[in-house]
């Protein structure tokens, strides 16, 4: 069965990844007493256990195995109910079975832990090169190892934009410089995000960062001729459009969602339509020129709603959501607080209902940080003046697992779904998102969804823009593994 | 009452009292030779005017004079903040000075919020952006009181006055401060106004709403007419200043159609022959010029309260 494509008549596992069992699994892991591994989960001297990283062989050895012991994985068949180990051999995963055993290896005791597919997320600032104030792909990507990722996609709005070829090899290299995840870096679709020409897609496309991800995120493509020109042109190399969409004229001084909110605050209206009526003007757009097209962080109801129906008619139409669309509202404004300050704004708590209940049915098929750092001086202002964007790597999995799994509404083979599989296969991304499995790449992320719920601190981000400090959120990413090689490991960088 | 003023919603129904009765005290000094109290004096109240409005900073010198405090005057012409200093640092700047209430009217919609979490002292909100303007809605509730119900109206509020405020709500501090203060104080207010200039979700505010002024004019005891911005036209909200004021404009016709008792009001500056015609504006209903007196009482009476003013009750005698 096609991902894209629900089934009426499995509404809640339109990609068939959900296991019965992995769902009966899901309560224990879920219950703070640890019912399914009581020793695991209650004992933190497992977790921490120097034995297993001070194997002397392997010391001597910084690039011996890694033993992952007793872990569960999120896999094909949902979340496995007995514990696994997984040998991590040359980037690749070697074995994975119970009992296994390597003389030369690093020991990781994995007891109580989920094993992900590393993340991949679609929709990363990464603000070099121009705004290094703000974020570097040294600390983003830090940031996105801690996170869990192993990839990130680096939006293109950067000064000088990335719309050559020589800005999107920058960054490839940077990233590959900086180690701690992927970089993949998303071309600009026009000309200095102008929105007047297109951009040299092609010769992006064949260089040396392979780009397939184009968008003007930030802005949207407006002019319906040239975003038809963009969807045609980039099916040459397999490329895709990633839309930012927002009507100009309907959000001319916007500031807050168009509602109770907007009117009571004194804030210029957002309307919802206009993020909604350049969704479906481009799902029809894609349809008639049978292209693909990606919708970056929807916002609304009324968005999944078109989605779903672009889906229904079995066109090639993605969807992402953000964390932050998952959880918060625009009551958050009401202290004019611009932390709370975002594009797409904040919408309502009706909203947030359905935009959860798209991404557990499949409609939206990923989740992307939209990760937008910004320094301290650009949101300690009036509202108004302040910038759009906050930070979202470091928190993105304990946010969904707050607002999906905690809820009932996703389990955490679905979580490896939305978070890895699925962005990775958007954004053509090879060795990434696929769910761990013998001979497949090695890069794991290590999760423990028990760990007591606590606020987010300040990360490796040069940015603390971050709408969730101070707000409890459950989980901790215990490790990340970049094809065989351990970028995190106890919750901290290596 | 709070610390600061920034919201009419900051204001219970007690509160709100408290401010027009002290107001009631303060007005018969009026009438005195010496206007002046010692009440706050000693104490530094910073005007920091980041938009131009003389009648509204002078409203509040005068206020603060009155009670013997010493007036910084901030405008944001000419000084740092031409410079590209932040509202933060203007904030820090004024506090390191040793300012115990600052009076901000700022373009930004929250901008008194945010100044009031910067600073120590109180903070009052003299109109921020398209979000509030309190005082505007007290000294407004003051002068209907005394309006329709006489002087010697201590401890009653409005319950039962129509007020029926006409224009640009969309983009009226004065219209939202007025419908929080007035509904909290039971008079009923309704909206009138042509759809595109009335927030989209307006049925969760605590007034009524109507397109139609004409309809609305025989039951209004009150009609307080807003400003009309000559750009809002230009951005589609109304054809022309023309068919605006034909539809919404007051003259003497509609005038007409008020009850006998009625007033009209208007915060100013006025565009005479678009909101509101000369005629009516000089007509024995209008409380225009009344309600700048009152505006001094009114704004005399917050910053005696915000900022605890000790021998106010020698002059109640």
């Amino acid at each position: 069965m096609s991902p894209h494509l629900p089934d009426p008549s499995r509404p809640a596992d339109p990609a068939g990844l959900t296991n019965p069992a992995g769902l009966t699994n899901l309560a224990g892991l879920m219950n703070p007493a640890g019912l399914t591994n009581p020793a695991g989960l209650t004992n933190p001297v497992g977790l921490t256990n120097p034995v297993g990283l001070t194997n002397p062989a392997a010391l001597t050895n910084p690039a011996a195995p890694w033993l992952i012991k007793g872990v569960m994985v999120a896999g094909a068949g949902g979340l496995r109910d007995e514990l696994t180990d997984i040998l991590l051999t040359d980037g690749v995963i070697a074995a994975i079975g119970s009992g296994l055993s390597d003389a030369g290896a690093h020991v990781l005791d994995a007891q109580g832990l989920i094993a992900l597919p590393g993340l991949v997320d679609l929709h990363t600032h990464l603000r070099e090169p121009g705004r290094e104030d703000a974020e570097t792909v040294e600390t983003g990507t830090r940031a996105a190892a801690l996170g869990g990722y192993t990839a990130v996609h680096a939006m293109a709005n950067t000064d000088p934009v990335a719309d050559t070829a020589g800005v999107v090899e920058q960054v490839w290299r940077l990233g590959r410089a900086a180690g701690h995840c992927d970089v993949q870096p998303v071309g600009a679709v026009t000309v200095g995000l102008a929105g007047s020409r297109l951009a040299e897609l092609g010769t992006m496309a064949d260089s040396a960062a392979r780009v397939r991800v184009f968008s003007d995120d930030g802005k949207c493509v407006a002019d319906p001729l040239l975003m038809r020109r963009a969807l045609e042109y980039v099916k040459a190399f397999d490329g895709v459009i990633a839309q930012h969409a927002q009507d100009p004229r309907l959000t001319e001084g916007a500031q807050l969602n168009e509602g109770e909110m907007s009117g009571r605050l004194g804030l210029a209206g957002w309307p919802a339509v206009a993020e909604e009526a350049i969704i479906a003007r481009d799902c029809l757009l894609a349809a008639h020129v049978g292209s693909v097209l990606h919708v970056c962080h929807v916002s609304t109801a009324g968005s999944a709603e078109i989605i779903r129906w672009a889906k229904s008619k079995g066109w090639p139409v993605t969807a992402e959501v953000t964390p932050h669309h998952l959880l918060l509202t625009d009551e958050l404004a009401v202290g004019y607080d611009p932390v709370f300050k975002v594009n797409p704004p904040l919408r309502t708590a009706a909203d947030v209902a359905e935009l959860r209940r798209a991404l557990a049915d499949g409609t939206i098929d990923c989740v992307a940080t939209d990760h937008a750092p910004h320094p301290v001086e650009a949101k300690e202002t009036e509202w108004s003046e302040a910038a759009f964007g906050m930070t979202g790597l470091e928190t993105a999995l304990r946010v969904v697992q707050l607002a999906m799994v905690d809820t009932g509404l996703l389990d955490w083979a679905g979580v490896a779904d939305r978070m890895s599989v699925r962005p990775a296969r958007i954004g053509r991304l090879a060795g990434h998102g696929a769910l761990p499995a013998v001979g497949g790449p090695a890069n794991l992320t290590l999760y423990d969804p028990a760990a007591a719920a606590e606020p987010a601190g300040p990360g490796a981000s040069k940015s603390r823009n971050t709408p969730f400090a101070g707000m409890d959120l459950p989980g901790r990413v215990v490790a990340t593994f970049l094809r065989g090689t351990p970028t995190v490991l106890e919750g901290k960088l290596t | 009452m709070k610390r600061h003023l920034i919201s009419a919603a900051d204001l219970n129904r007690a509160d709100a009292l408290l401010i027009l009765d002290t107001a009631e005290e303060l007005a018969s000094l009026a009438d005195r030779p010496i206007k002046k109290l010692p009440t706050l004096r000693g104490r530094t109240v910073v005007n920091l005017f980041f938009e131009d409005s003389t009648r509204t900073r002078i409203s509040f010198e005068a206020a603060a004079k009155r009670l013997s405090a010493d007036v910084i005057n901030f405008s944001a012409k000419g000084s740092s903040v031409a410079k590209g200093e932040s509202l933060k640092d203007t904030a820090l700047t004024l506090e390191a000075m040793g300012s115990d209430a600052v009076v901000i009217r700022h373009s930004a919609s929250g901008a008194a919020h945010r100044l009031a979490g910067w600073v120590q002292g109180s903070v009052v909100n003299a109109g921020d952006g398209t979000h509030e303007h309190p005082t505007q809605a007290l000294l407004d509730a003051f002068t209907i009181r005394r309006r329709l119900k006489g002087s010697n109206t201590r401890g009653a509020g409005l319950d039962g006055i129509r007020v029926t405020i006409v224009g640009d709500v969309l983009h009226s501090r004065v219209a939202r401060s007025n419908v929080l203060l007035l509904s909290t104080l039971g008079a009923e207010v309704t909206l009138a106004a042509p759809p595109t200039l009335l927030p989209l979700a307006v049925d969760h505010w605590p007034c009524a709403v109507s397109y139609d002024l004409d309809s609305e004019l025989p039951k209004s005891d009150v009609v307080m007419m807003l400003r009309v911005q000559q750009e809002r036209m230009t951005a589609a909200y109304f054809p022309s200043v023309r068919e605006y004021s034909r539809r919404y404009g007051l003259d003497a016709a509609r005038m007409g159609r008020l009850p006998d008792h009625a007033i009209v009001m208007h915060p100013g500056p006025m565009n005479r022959g678009v909101e509101i015609a000369a005629d009516v504006a000089d007509s024995v209903r209008s409380t225009i010029v009344e309600q700048v007196a009152n505006g001094v009482t009114t704004r005399m009476a917050v910053l005696y309260l915000l900022l605890g003013g000790t021998e106010f009750p020698a002059v109640a005698q």
